[in-house]
Formats: C-alpha cells, sequence, structure tokens
C-alpha cells in the first residue's frame, strides 16, 4: 500500500466533520466581521472548500466515488461564480469608486 | 508517516484561514488563502483523492486566486478604502460565528464515535476511475456545467463591459 494514504488509516470521521465545521465558521465569521466585498468573496470560498473536504472524505469513508464527482462539479461551479461576482465588484467600484459594502445599502446608485 | 500528519495539516489549516478573516491588508489575505488551499491540496492527497488535489491545485490556487489578485490589484485600493467597522459589530459576528460553531459541534458530539476512515479501493479517487463514473453516471450533469461555464462567461463580460455614458 502507497505510504501516503496510511496516514490517514486510523483518523475518525468525526474529526473531519470537525475540521470542516471550524473552517466553514470562520468562513462565516469573516463574512460578517469584514466591509471588503473581496474579503467576503474569499470567505466564501473558504465556506465551499470546506464542504468540499467533507464530501471527499465521506466519498472514501463510503467507498463510492460520486462524492468526488461532486466536488468536481462545485469546483465548476465556484469557478462561474467568481468570474460573475467579480465581474460585479469591478462595476461596482466603477460606480461608487469604493468596494465597501457599506455604501451599497440603498441598492442603487 | 503517522496519523500526527492529519493533525498537523488541520492545524495549519485553520491557522492560515484564521490569517485569512484577520489580515489587515487585502493582499496578505490573499495570500494566506493560497496557502490554506494548499493545505486542502495535501487533504486531498492524504484521502488519496489525486484527481481532486491536482484540480484544486490548478482550478482554484492557479486560476480563482490569480483572477482574486488581478481584481484586487487593479482596483486600485487605497488605504482609507477599508474604515473598521465598530467594535461592536465586530463582536456581535465574531458572538454569532461562534454560536453557530458551537451548535454544528454540539449536535456532531451526540453521534457516537465514528469508525476510521479506511481506504477500501486504491483507485478510488484516481482519474481513470473517477472519469469512467463522470461520463457514465454523471454525463448530463457534466454537459449541463458547460451551458454554466459558457452562460458565466457571457455574463462576466456583459457585466464588466464599461456602458455608453448617454445610452438614452
Amino acid at each position: 500500500m502507497n505510504p501516503i494514504t496510511q496516514a490517514i488509516q486510523g483518523v475518525p470521521l468525526n474529526h473531519y466533520i470537525l475540521l470542516s465545521t471550524i473552517i466553514f465558521c470562520i468562513g462565516v465569521i469573516g463574512v460578517l466581521i469584514r466591509r471588503n466585498a473581496i474579503i467576503i468573496f474569499m470567505s466564501v470560498e473558504l465556506m465551499l472548500n470546506a464542504v468540499n473536504l467533507l464530501l471527499a472524505a465521506f466519498s472514501v469513508y463510503h467507498n463510492n466515488a460520486s462524492g468526488q464527482v461532486f466536488v468536481f462539479f462545485i469546483m465548476a461551479l465556484a469557478a462561474a461564480e467568481v468570474a460573475v461576482g467579480l465581474a460585479i465588484i469591478v462595476m461596482i467600484y466603477r460606480n461608487t469608486h469604493s468596494i465597501d459594502i457599506n455604501v451599497l445599502n440603498k441598492l442603487k446608485w | 508517516m503517522s496519523i500526527s500528519l492529519f493533525y498537523f495539516i488541520a492545524f495549519l489549516s485553520i491557522f492560515f484561514s484564521l490569517l485569512v478573516i484577520f489580515a489587515k491588508n487585502p493582499v496578505h489575505s490573499i495570500l494566506y488563502l493560497i496557502i490554506t488551499f494548499f493545505t486542502f491540496t495535501m487533504q486531498y492527497i492524504l484521502l488519496n483523492a489525486q484527481f481532486l488535489a491536482i484540480v484544486n491545485f490548478i482550478v482554484y490556487m492557479g486560476a480563482i486566486l490569480v483572477l482574486f489578485l488581478f481584481v484586487l490589484m487593479l482596483l486600485n485600493l487605497n488605504k482609507e478604502s477599508e474604515p473598521l467597522k465598530s467594535n461592536l459589530l465586530k463582536t456581535i459576528g465574531v458572538i454569532a460565528g461562534m454560536c453557530l460553531l458551537v451548535t454544528l459541534i454540539g449536535s456532531t458530539k451526540s453521534l457516537q464515535l465514528s469508525n476510521p476512515i479506511v481506504l477500501q479501493a486504491q483507485n478510488l479517487g484516481l482519474v481513470k476511475n473517477l472519469g469512467k463514473v463522470l461520463f457514465s453516471e454523471f454525463l448530463l450533469p457534466f454537459e449541463i456545467s458547460s451551458i454554466l461555464l459558457l452562460s458565466a462567461m457571457v455574463g462576466a463580460v456583459l457585466l464588466a463591459k464599461r456602458e455608453p455614458k448617454d445610452a438614452s
């Protein structure tokens, strides 16, 4: 057996759930406490990655390849989301000369 | 090669993701996020999900974060562009996130101790096996995701295009 994969033999599934939970909550806190729109966007990426890791861990745990295919689809969706979101942020900056989310409270410029 | 490698990498990912949200400079924040995604790549390698490790490396670290860095440098932010949120709101945000964390961890604790992860099939995460699954079971979602990417590309170009001043 490949020695690198022997390292996870014995890690309980609960610890993967705990790791993903902690990183997901760090992403939530980042969304709540920052005002820079790009940092908020990066926190959303962090949450997506936490879920990806949990899906891969469950996929290995249940010996089912569907979870890893789902991670692939989530990555394609994240790429599309980042392209559209960053275009929106560029447009916001062009209109307001700031990416502070507090200037967007009127939903009009 | 021991079991502590997982815990070391998990500690690194938590540490650098905390640095992501608490760094003052947005460029430093993006660089810390790159390191965080690299630790995720190492986790995928430990799980023997080699396809996901490569895709995470190329797509997230290579494409998405470079796009973030590009946009951030394009925007030319000044130092006063992010006025600090009031401390009350920050404290409330941290408390709300901690409440979510405690709730999720508590619900995890109510489960009984799970079995350790054992890699049953060695070729589970390899490209050959995943390609067979992707192109037999998930062929329709694969094609739909191509339409999603096309529409996202059209939408991004349409949004970022400078609109004429006096359109009406």
